[in-house]
């Protein structure tokens, strides 16, 4: 099988690549998606520990 | 309550759930690389070529678990959200929410790999079925769940109605589940049922099932990620938080 052939999927490439492609996108979109919003949680948070710890010295 | 009865509750805290997650999502990534590498290459290398679909049926591959996910995730929301009402902890409408976006999304995927299924083999994008419609309102019920949550500004209130929701929406799973059989409909009967086994050769339905457990892994460790972001963001005035060392930077 050549690799032209294997992107043919013999003449369902449109159907199986979308399929396949779409998934990819959204499963690789999701984690990063979540990455930043941990960090942007995390510096919240940081940011409110901070202003709590110098309201109380 | 006898010493040597596990304390389930004391994982419900989540203050010792929040570490225990954080241990836990680095193995739950490496199974899902593991597994969907596998499941890959079983699917497009050595799954032989189906004699009436061609290379086509290929798409079962990622249709029917991300199809299965839907149901799946939807059952465990439900059962969380029945959790958090009756024993009103706090960390099971956490899950229940960090679950959501992961199951809208195999929903979506569910449909979306249907349709450029269906296009190439019914020669419609779409059908009004039974399986396609019940699957469809899945999808509804998802948004419907994360637009509540959205909308009400008291947590534990939004927690409350989005349970009601959840738990009257649950109906809806047997009737996706079963619609291939109590209808007549386009979609084609279930791949694999625990009376009659399975229709399909043997190495599609192991390369299936992998991709099925591949996926399953990955909404672990996706879930496992959302619910300490939340947990941050909804305890973040707790003094467990401020000691945390990611906090305390």
């Amino acid at each position: 099988m050549s690799v032209a052939e294997f992107f043919n999927m013999g003449g369902y490439a449109l159907y199986v690549w979308s399929s396949f492609g779409v998934t990819a996108v959204l499963m690789l979109a999701e984690p990063i998606l979540l990455r930043q919003r941990r960090r942007s949680v995390l510096q919240r948070v940081r940011r409110l520990h901070r202003i709590r710890s110098e309201e109380q010295q | 309550m006898s010493p040597r009865q596990i304390n389930w509750f004391k994982y419900s805290s989540p203050s010792t759930f929040y570490p225990l997650a954080g241990r836990l999502i680095p193995w739950f990534w490496m199974i899902t690389v593991v597994l969907i590498a596998i499941g890959l290459y079983l699917s497009f290398f050595v799954a032989p070529t189906d004699y009436k679909q061609g290379e086509g049926y290929r798409i079962i591959f990622i249709h029917v678990p991300a199809a299965w996910m839907s149901m799946f995730i939807y059952l465990v929301m439900a059962f969380w959200a029945a959790m958090g009402l009756v024993f009103n902890t706090r960390l099971s409408a956490m899950m229940v929410q960090a679950l959501a976006p992961t199951g809208a999304m195999f929903t979506f995927l569910a449909l979306w790999t249907g349709a450029f299924w269906g296009k190439p083999m019914w020669g419609t994008w779409w059908v009004w079925d039974a399986r396609l419609t019940s699957e469809l309102i899945l999808f509804f019920l998802y948004i419907g769940f994360i637009a509540l949550q959205g909308a009400i500004d008291d947590a534990r209130r939004a927690d409350r109605a989005g349970a009601i929701l959840l738990l009257v929406g649950v109906v809806n799973i047997p009737i996706i589940y079963f619609s291939v059989k109590w209808w007549n409909t386009l979609h084609q009967g279930a791949s694999v049922s625990l009376k009659s086994g399975s229709s399909m050769a043997s190495i599609m339905l192991v390369t299936m099932l992998i991709m099925a457990l591949g996926c399953w892994a990955y909404s672990i460790a996706v879930a496992l990620t959302r619910v300490r972001s939340i947990i941050l963001e909804r305890e973040h005035d707790s003094q467990w938080v401020n000691q945390l060392p990611e906090v305390r930077l």
